[in-house]
């Protein structure tokens, strides 16, 4: 079966949260060295929930998608479920077979949104 | 077709396989790998210590290789040849044997934009550990160096100095897919500091082209076996006799020495000397057979075949995509190897190799692990097409065909 599904299509054609939130609590960079991409997220958090977050950058269809989809995945969700999620919980959304390659193409916006929660802490702390 | 795909038992099996990433590593004949069979069934014994049959039969078979490369290459002794893993331990070997003790603080390194980065990283960190300046030549927009004047006449006053100690250079891109003119420019360079040492990264010229060290006149020359036919393992380090006696071990322990005492050791002659522990019997054998492999289908007709593909799927990429399509290095003046890195717009380069991988076509994304290219080119990634003999227009055909079918996909 190919990667490419229509649902990884649709959401790298027209992904969710596509933007930089114009205020935000949690601001950080990622990128994929073997093949340049890279990805901006940024956050909102209220009483440790996620309210809002948008991502921006380059990347391919699993990566773009993936992003797509995690943001819509943990908006409204409290920071330690997202702290949580694993590498099973995104291939999950995406409902694909990936080889190790692609995986990290993929698992980019979970290192992205870890990151930023990471981040909240320490400034929190 | 140059070469029967049935000589080279992977495109044999029923799995279709269609292979355009040679440049990353070359499929291997069967020739080769019974050579290696036959060391690991026959005479699998370790070299240059057995007084027994195997043992000497294995030496012979492994020394033997020295004397095919060295004609191969055109070195003046088989005692030049040094074999090592992979052409970046043999510029690794340079850089800190050769360059650690000879390059000083105000010395100048002098390399280009385009190396791959087995022939950058050695020696940018060469510069920095020993305080040299790090020079890296530029290119054009059209992918050439930066060393040509407007009449294509060989320019480096700018580069060369009385201070530069090394200059490190490829003979053909891995992603532009251009043959430098290195006989030119080495005589340039010797023009204006005759004390400069040069070291060639082959790995991209031996598999295609006829390469004679001693008409380029440089001073080291790299290869890997992998990338002509041989199997994974082995490199090889083509030095001048006199450079590699005065140099010291890069590597220390068993092979490499004559005598060792509690207070000293005296090393072996070269090139034994820079061969410490037991090497890649096996794959040094095996790179004998590539040779042969390479002579009896002839370098001159492999390279005809490789341009005519090249070319053919230039022109089909063209047709098929139009101003989307962006090949690097395409307008440059100097003649290419079968290589053809691209960008489509709209498409990523990881997307692209996604897509054509699920139909078993093989090609490569990325950076191909030349970094400063690819910022100079603004790119942030390339997809790649390379061709070898065993590559036909069928391929290329097909390749085109499918890359339509991803194009449609994503975008």
């Amino acid at each position: 079966m190919s990667i490419y599904q229509e649902l990884i299509l649709d959401h790298y054609h027209s992904p969710h949260n596509s933007g930089v939130l114009q205020k935000y609590d949690a601001d950080v960079s990622v990128a994929n060295s073997s093949c340049g991409d890279k990805l901006r997220i940024t956050l909102k958090v209220r009483q440790e929930k996620i309210t809002d977050i948008a991502f921006t950058g380059e990347g391919c269809a699993i990566s773009i998608a993936a992003a797509s989809m995690l943001t819509d995945e943990v908006k409204g969700k409290d920071l330690e479920a997202v702290t949580g999620m694993t590498k099973d919980d995104v291939l999950k959304l995406l409902n694909i077979q990936l080889t190790p390659t692609r995986l990290r193409c993929a698992l980019l916006p979970l290192e992205g949104i870890s990151k930023a929660i990471l981040s909240l802490k320490s400034t929190m702390l | 077709m140059l070469q029967q795909k049935s000589d080279f038992p992977i495109l044999s099996q029923k799995n279709k396989l269609t292979y355009l990433d040679s440049a990353a590593t070359s499929l291997k004949p069967q020739a080769v790998i019974d050579a290696m069979d036959e060391y690991y069934t026959s005479y699998s014994a370790n070299i240059h210590r057995g007084l027994y049959p195997l043992s000497e039969r294995a030496s012979a078979e492994y020394e033997e290789t020295r004397q095919v490369i060295a004609d191969f290459i055109g070195a003046r002794s088989e005692d030049e040849i040094i074999f090592t893993r992979n052409a970046t331990e043999s510029v690794n070997l340079v850089a800190y044997s050769y360059g650690r003790e000879h390059v000083q603080k105000g010395d100048e390194i002098v390399t280009t934009v385009i190396e791959h980065h087995a022939n950058f990283v050695p020696w940018q960190q060469l510069a920095f550990g020993t305080g040299a300046d790090f020079k890296v030549i530029d290119i054009t927009d059209q992918g050439d160096l930066n060393i040509f004047d407007k009449n294509g006449k060989l320019q480096l006053q700018d580069v060369i100095t009385p201070k530069t100690k090394i200059f490190a250079c490829n003979y053909v891109s891995n992603v532009l897919g251009t043959v430098q003119p290195v006989k030119d420019i080495i005589k340039a360079v010797r023009a204006i500091n005759p004390e400069v040492i040069i070291l060639i990264d082959a790995a991209q010229a031996v598999p295609h082209l006829e390469v004679n060290v001693q008409d380029l006149d440089c001073d080291f020359l790299v290869f890997s076996a992998h990338k002509m036919c041989g199997p994974t393992g082995v490199g090889v380090l083509w030095g001048r006799q006199d450079l590699l006696e005065n140099m010291s071990p890069f590597l220390f322990g068993g092979d490499m020495i004559n005598e060792v005492h509690i207070d000293k050791s005296v090393w072996a002659t070269v090139p034994h000397k820079f061969e410490a522990g037991t090497p890649d019997i096996a794959g040094v054998i095996g790179l004998k057979a590539a040779v042969k492999y390479l002579q009896d289908v002839g370098l001159e007709k492999i390279s005809k075949h490789e341009d005519e593909l090249a070319s053919y799927t230039r022109e089909k990429l063209h047709e098929a995509f139009g101003n989307a399509l962006s090949i690097v290095g395409e307008y440059s003046r100097l003649p290419h190897v079968g290589v053809v890195a691209f960008t489509i717009r709209g498409c990523h380069p990881h997307d692209i190799a996604g897509i054509l991988a699920e139909e078993q076509i093989c090609i490569r994304a990325g950076f191909h692990c030349a970094m400063p290219l690819h910022t100079r080119l603004g790119a942030k990634a390339t997809s790649r097409a390379s061709f070898y003999m065993y590559s036909t227009k069928e391929d290329a055909d097909l390749f085109v065909s499918k890359l339509k079918n991803a194009y449609s996909v994503l975008t």
